[in-house]
């Protein structure tokens, strides 16, 4: 377990991670990334059966990708919703995601990068 | 390529799904299906500049289209590849046109500080928080800043307590600061009890760690090595995520002794409250974590001075500690520039009731009612009128039609009768009646007082009779003057902020919505037909035709009648369950 000495320590340590999530060497790089938004909200709607099937999937389907479990955005009126990131590309946040969407998701948008219904557009700015 | 329609439902009720037929359509017509995908998106947050059409990945968003529009998209756009300019954005300014979504960023009405991580980062992962700038401001202030610097920089950035107060926190915690003690605390207030307000949990699901940074920053400020989170243990979730944040914290060596090797030891603990609205006020908070009754006491003596067991004590809010690390991080100045003259930064809302988009919004201070109402919340459900909406919950006041163009920040607030209070919003709408709606929050609050004072004990309770005999009909006009100056009585003599603010319901639906209490108590009507006791259920005999269909539906067979003969209700029986009015297909019950 990695002990952080100084706030010099604390940078290092952190380029060293975004190095490790988004450096071009890194196994992370070329990677889909899809984050499940398993805050209160999320997991009343049904987020955690939702990140179970995708897991499941992904890996029946033979892709690779990185599945993180997160907060709520906000959209409690369009729970549960996912956010895809494919490689190099803007990320994109689906709402109202049962499996039938999930399944959508991951053989249009996720595999070709096509779009479908309940895209949420980002309605706000954010200072990172 | 890909063509986005808007699918809120603003831009919906503008006939959004025609244009999103049309654009298929015109697609189909150039044979374009297998390379151009055209979908449907939730809602952009800009309504009054809808049906919104976004083409990707050009990043080009076109305003106010037409169904008529969408042969010149598909074939100037799409084919040719030359934009529609007159359906674009054009700057204020300048009268550029604006093109891509990073252009527009000035239109967006929403700004994340608070909820900066949250949906972004793995709460559970300390890594990604520390990816995500986490504990970098700490690290500042340990190495490059005295506390006193920090206190001026959180002063200096304006950020007044979100919890409802909106006390400056910096001179907070100077005061803090400037009592002497052997032991001091720092204490998170996480017991968020207003109905329908949830950005505390969501913080805390969503990013832990800007919260015990945010501590750990207050106890190098004020000299404190202990931190208490006060949490409700119905918010499981958080604090799960909590405590795997703590540890995760310690492990690194950012918690506990000796951070990041500057001599500095801060640790924090969870406490856990059950749920008490009034635990939420400061002084019954530390009651409470003591292991004493949730009561408030009188101050002074204020936390600052003599708060858990007897020591120096700053409590902050939640949202409050969120926001340090960005000042921080980005500076004072940064921080001021935000919001208003009186009220910096951005404050999170959660909105709820008839409003399509019920979710957390985050807007600079300042927005007006009608941009958080109408743009970021997607106007009111089922196309209803606006009638009002509530801030600051059981505590707070509602706002009309007539403050829906004043900028929201703390004074405004306070000055059309309601409060900030920790930032829930509940919008109401024409079927709302105003006297059930007070009734409602007095309900709660007559639940949580915690009966140590009788102003708020014995007074709210009254207060809601009176509100409960109003409703059934049986009020006076008198009462409406003696709701008033109870209300009032009960604001001056009450211990805490619970009995100070509990009848501001009562009293500003008094003021903005007089008419309707003079409705029922003189006609004995409730205008919004929600007030049973007020209402009969009548049959139109012309329009009956004897099917029977609701003398067999009635629960307690209060309706009589021939078959193909028109029926009546006996308002003697009836219970005015309204089943009968649901099952007639011909229109011949009415309510009055």
């Amino acid at each position: 377990m990695k002990t952080i000495k100084s706030p010099a320590d604390l940078r290092n340590f952190k380029e060293e991670i975004l190095a490790k999530m988004y450096g071009s060497g890194s196994a992370m790089k070329g990677k889909v990334r899809i984050r499940v938004h398993s805050g209160t909200s999320g997991l009343a709607s049904g987020a955690k059966e939702i990140l179970d099937f995708i897991v499941l999937e992904l890996e029946k389907r033979n892709i690779d990708a990185v599945v993180i479990k997160t907060g709520d955005l906000g959209y409690s009126f369009a729970e549960p919703t996912i956010e895809v990131t494919r490689p190099d590309e803007e990320p994109v946040v689906f709402g109202n995601v049962d499996k039938l969407k999930a399944d959508e998701i991951i053989e249009k948008y996720i595999k070709n990068g096509e779009y479908i219904d309940g895209i949420l557009p980002v309605n706000y700015k954010t200072i990172i | 390529m890909q063509i986005l329609v808007c699918g809120g439902t603003g831009c919906r009720d503008l006939e959004s799904e025609a244009i999103l037929e049309s654009l298929k359509l015109e697609v189909e017509a150039n044979a374009l299906e297998n390379d151009i995908q055209v979908v449907r998106t939730g809602c952009f947050g800009l309504c009054s500049l809808g049906p919104i059409v976004k083409i990707m990945p050009d990043d080009v968003v076109y305003f106010k289209v037409k169904h008529g529009d969408a042969r010149e998209i598909v074939e100037e756009h799409v084919i040719k590849g030359k934009k529609v300019e007159r359906l674009l954005l054009k700057d204020p300014v300048n009268n550029k046109s604006l093109v891509s979504s990073a252009e527009m960023n000035g239109f967006k009405k929403q700004l994340r500080i608070v909820l900066r991580n949250c949906g972004v980062i793995d709460p559970e992962n300390i890594e990604e928080s520390i990816a995500h700038n986490g504990y970098e401001a700490l690290g500042k202030v340990l190495t490059e800043m005295t506390p006193d610097d920090t206190i001026k920089v959180i002063k200096d950035s304006g950020l007044r307590g979100r919890g409802g107060g909106g006390f400056p926190t910096g001179i907070k915690w100077e005061i803090a600061r400037k009592n002497k003690a052997d032991q001091k605390y720092v204490v998170c207030n996480a017991d968020e009890g207003d109905p329908g307000a949830f950005m505390d949990r969501s913080v805390l699901e969503g990013d832990p760690h800007a919260v015990l940074e945010a501590m750990a920053i207050c106890g190098y400020c004020i000299e404190a090595d202990k931190g208490l989170i006060y949490i409700r243990a119905e918010y499981p979730l958080a604090v799960a995520r909590l405590k795997t944040a703590i540890s995760q914290a310690r492990e690194y060596g950012l918690l506990g002794k000796n951070i990041m090797g500057t001599g500095f030891s801060f640790d924090i603990e969870i406490r856990y409250g059950a749920g008490a609205f009034v635990c939420g006020e400061e002084t019954a908070l530390i009651h409470s974590m003591e292991g004493l009754r949730g009561e408030p006491t009188v101050k002074p003596p204020f936390p600052a001075e003599a708060g858990f067991r007897g020591k120096p004590t700053n409590v902050n809010n939640v949202e409050t500690f969120a926001c340090v690390s960005p000042i921080i991080l980005k500076g004072a100045d940064w921080f001021a520039g935000i919001g208003t003259a009186r009220s910096k930064g951005t404050k999170v809302f959660a909105l709820a009731g008839k409003i399509n988009n019920v979710g957390l919004i985050e807007v600079p201070m300042g927005t007006t009612l009608r941009d958080v109402i109408f743009e970021i919340g997607g106007g009111i459900r089922n196309g209803k009128k606006f009638k009002a909406a509530q801030t600051g919950g059981p505590s707070g006041g509602c706002l009309t039609e007539k403050h829906l163009d004043t900028p929201i920040d703390f004074d405004n607030l306070i000055a059309a009768g309601s409060m900030m209070g920790s930032g829930g919003l509940i919008v109401m709408d024409e079927d709302d009646c105003m006297v059930s709606v007070a009734k409602f929050f007095l309900d709660f609050t007559v639940e949580e007082s915690c009966g140590k004072c009788s102003p708020c004990r014995i007074g709210n309770k009254r207060l809601h009779e009176l509100l409960d005999h109003i409703t059934k009909g049986k009020g006076t006009l008198a009462d409406l003057d003696r709701l008033r100056n109870m209300s009032l009585v009960i604001k001056d003599t009450s211990l805490c902020g619970l009995g100070q603010s509990s009848p501001n319901p009562v009293l500003s639906t008094l003021d903005n919505f007089r008419d309707e209490y003079v409705a029922h108590v003189t006609a004995k009507k409730c205008p919004a037909g929600k007030c049973r006791d007020l209402m009969e259920y009548f049959i139109i005999a012309e329009n009956c035709v004897g099917c029977t269909a609701c003398a067999r539906v009635c629960p307690v067979n209060a309706i009589t009648g021939q078959r193909k003969e028109p029926h009546v209700i006996n308002p003697s029986i009836c219970i005015k369950c309204g089943a009968c009015k649901e099952k007639c297909k011909f229109d011949a019950i009415i309510v009055q």
